[in-house]
């Protein structure tokens, strides 16, 4: 058709358009008036919207899916055969990588099975600082979620606010530990080095600080009437069907079930002598996720505020040998990690590394529920329940 | 063909054009791993904000972008997506490759499912080693490879005169 | 043999078992009778071996009856002792030397092949049980739990692609995190881990030469990188 066989303007036919026509097919199934086939939309990998390498093939009809296959491996770094090589220092060092926002997190149960097959216990004020570190490494995570979230949905203010407040918090890290995240600060034993002068002060600004930023959270984000629409009713996970998959963590609790490791779980590190509250909320929709994690990283600013006034002295070492031989056995150390529910099942044999050592990881259940969860979803609303699972690509693919 | 690829063009004008060309980098979003958080430190924490260099983190489309920073592990499943996307980036266009995973394999230099940086698939003009570096670093790498850009001839690149990788540190 | 591995285990396990393992432990043992081979414990933990035959009922027992309904993960072990891939006595301890005889671990097994699962319950406080059973080596197969916990799913695709295991029921036993072009099954111990097979580990050599001075490896009559 060339520009010359077009009407030119003020010539346009005369055509009869019956609105109660179109209406009619709007409201209709696609499928049935027009019998169009299926599309399949690949998503991902390099994609802005799904927070690192993950790929999905959803097949749609219209707007709406109808299967959705995750495919994860991007980021496999094979990590439990890298653990069968190495010491166990040396396998402290790599594991902060796998859940690589909050990595202190992640040393901590690894190194609770190292000591509990060795028979050693870290002293008290050892104790109180891996709680103190794992704890700012959850108010880390969860900020730059509270941001990210709102990124998702369509909102860009939200996330300059979340980096600002992490750059808070990882200020603190960095001046304990040396590292701004992977810090590595783990030693079978106890940790490596004890706090600078006034870090405690400056730690208490942080954290009333961080409690002032999720009032800001509340104002833009959870009291948006556009963030609620987008949210509300999007992605409900059933409990039963939820533990069934192995969903853990803060996606679990937004749908009614009360179950925290740190307090329901075997007892390791300090959470028995504070006094804090575990959040729940009935609805389990995307926007139950995000409250959640809101009033946990308040609920973590005020342990930390708890500790930082109990917080005993004492040396920051068990005795240990110089060359690290775990004795022969099994033991299984499952934890909340800030994305759920994080376990090692080290099997050692009396080297001084472990013979296999299994991990379990928090978003790799979580999103294994994907394929039953975003059917029948809107093409918008994939995005949404992504950002409000809130995996991270290392902690599924390891 | 052009003015200036046959390396005709006078010496303001190329001036002018690197010019413009150093302070407009549009960079592809590709965070592959614990690099792409500190990078996202630097491209949208208003503590190193690195938009008011001119790297503007927009482009989601590899037809529009003219830097890539491969930020993270590559994996052997991935490298067949990266190379595929800086083939359909235009030309002039830069690699930085951050991080010791990108670098070289880093950690995992013994793993079955890696490669051993990105160097093996792309070529790399600015490598910022570290685990994870710094966000400083990073800038560092971007104020380098703006510095390059600034002395660089277009018409050798047409030609397909590669220079020295910078390293950083 | 396994037996004594086993209960020399039991002994140096630490803390004996937690009362709710106990019950735990207690109540499995009633409902299954003796499709359990063996038991033992891990700080405070029930590890039971069952007969591979009630690998589906006892996940049905377990989350019917039982309340677990939690599913932590479902795994694959190799017994077979990990390749060395140091010399012996060239004092390198960056990697660790594991043993050479093939033991077993708590509860015993039959052989190299083992499926370890572990489940809990979001009901209970620290209800939570550890379940193993051997496969058989030419040809490892097992019943999928697919149908019990759905979250199993995923976990089994992965120990197929890492070990070989096959499991009879589950929906598509398809590539999870390797490339579909990829051969071999990586985390068996006789896989091996090319790049360090090649290279020793890099970081042994303290401080290197500068260029032009013996030791370097551009040295003809070099010995090839030893510690300065």
């Amino acid at each position: 058709m060339t520009t010359t066989d077009l009407p030119a303007p003020g010539e346009l036919p005369e055509i009869a358009v019956d609105p109660a026509a179109f209406r009619h097919l709007a409201e209709s199934q696609v499928n049935v008036e027009l019998d169009t086939g299926d599309m399949v939309l690949n998503i991902g990998p390099q994609h802005p919207a799904t927070h690192g390498t993950l790929r999905l093939v959803v097949r749609l009809d219209g707007e709406r899916v109808v299967s959705a296959d995750p495919i994860i491996g991007y980021m496999h770094r094979g990590y439990e055969k890298l653990t069968e090589y190495r010491t166990y220092p040396q396998i402290t060092t790599l594991i902060n990588r796998i859940d690589w926002l909050s990595s202190f997190a992640n040393e901590v149960p690894f190194i609770d099975a190292a000591e509990q097959l060795m028979g050693i216990q870290a002293p008290p004020r050892a104790q109180y600082l891996r709680t103190i570190l794992t704890e700012l490494s959850r108010i880390a995570t969860f900020v730059l979620f509270l941001g990210e979230m709102g990124l998702q949905v369509g909102a860009i203010t939200p996330a300059f606010y979340g980096f600002r407040d992490r750059e808070y918090v990882l200020n603190l890290i960095e001046a304990v530990t040396g590292g701004r995240f992977h810090p590595n600060f783990n030693r079978i034993g106890g940790i490596k080095d004890d706090l600078p002068w006034g870090w405690i002060s400056e730690c208490r600004t942080v954290m009333n600080k961080v409690l002032t930023s999720c009032d800001e959270f509340d104002d833009l984000v959870v009291g948006n009437p556009i963030f609620e629409k987008r949210t509300r009713s999007i992605g409900i996970i059933p409990q039963e069907l939820g533990a069934a998959y192995g969903v853990s963590g803060s996606n679990l609790r937004a749908s009614g079930v009360d179950w925290d490791l740190r307090r329901d779980g075997p007892d390791y590190l300090v959470y028995n002598e504070l006094d804090w509250k575990v959040w729940t909320h009935p609805d389990g929709d995307s926007f139950a996720r995000y409250w959640v994690r809101l009033q946990e990283t308040r609920e973590s600013a005020r342990m930390v505020l708890q500790m930082l006034d109990q917080l005993p002295s004492g040396p920051l070492m068990a005795k240990v040998p110089r060359i690290i031989k775990v004795p022969a056995g099994e033991v299984l150390v499952n934890t909340e990690n800030p994305l759920g529910e994080m376990g090692y099942y080290v099997i050692s044999k009396g080297a001084t590394g472990p013979f296999r050592t299994k991990i379990r990881s928090a978003s790799f259940s979580n999103v294994s529920i994907l394929p039953w969860l975003l059917r029948g979803v809107y093409v918008p609303d994939i995005v949404t329940i992504l950002a409000s699972l809130y995996f991270i690509l290392g902690d599924i693919d390891r | 063909m052009g003015l200036i690829s046959s390396g005709k063009a006078p010496k303001p004008l190329m001036h002018l054009l690197n010019y413009s060309r150093k302070y407009s980098l549009w960079m592809l979003q590709w965070g592959l791993a614990c690099c792409a958080i500190e990078m996202g430190a630097a491209l949208a924490g208003p503590r190193y904000d690195v938009m008011r260099l001119g790297v503007i983190p927009f482009p989601a489309s590899p037809r529009q972008a003219d830097l890539i920073v491969i930020s993270g592990t590559v994996t052997d499943k991935m490298a067949p997506a990266i190379k595929r996307l800086y083939e359909q980036m235009p030309d002039p266009k830069y690699v930085i490759s951050m991080g010791s995973c990108a670098n070289c394999g880093g950690p995992y230099w013994d793993s079955y499912s890696v490669t051993k940086g990105v160097d093996q698939i792309i070529p790399v003009d600015v490598y910022v080693p570290g685990c994870p570096p710094r966000p400083e670093a990073f800038i560092q790498g971007i104020v380098l490879l703006q510095q390059r850009i600034m002395s660089e001839d277009p018409a050798e690149r047409w030609r397909g005169v590669t220079r020295e990788p910078i390293v950083v540190g | 043999m396994a037996d004594d591995a086993a209960t020399e285990a039991a002994t140096d396990a630490g803390p004996a078992l937690r009362e709710q393992a106990a019950d735990a432990l207690a109540r499995l043992q009633a409902e299954l009778g003796d499709a359990i081979i063996e038991h033992g414990v891990a700080f405070g933990d029930a590890i039971v071996r069952v007969r591979p035959d009630a690998w589906r009922r006892t996940a049905q027992i377990c989350k019917e009856q039982l309340g677990f309904d939690y599913l932590s993960f479902v795994a694959g072990i190799d017994w077979m002792p990990t390749p060395a891939v140091t010399e012996e006595g060239s004092g390198d301890t960056s990697t660790p030397a594991q043993p050479k005889e093939q033991t077993y671990g708590v509860g015993g097994s039959d052989g190299r092949y083992q499926l370890l699962a572990v489940v809990e319950s979001t009901r209970r406080k620290s209800w939570r049980i550890i379940l193993k059973t051997d496969l058989a080596e030419s040809d490892p197969h097992a019943d999928s739990w697919v149908g019990v916990y759905p979250g199993a799913d995923w976990h089994e695709r992965e120990a197929w692609e890492m070990y070989g295991f096959v499991f009879d029921g589950h929906p598509s036993l398809r590539h999870l995190y390797l490339p579909s072009e990829f051969e071999g099954h990586p985390l068996r111990k006789d896989y091996p881990l090319l790049a360090r097979e090649v290279k020793p580990w890099p970081g042994l050599v303290d401080v290197e030469p500068m260029p032009g001075e013996p030791g370097d490896g551009d040295d003809a009559t070099a010995d090839g990188g030893a510690s300065a």
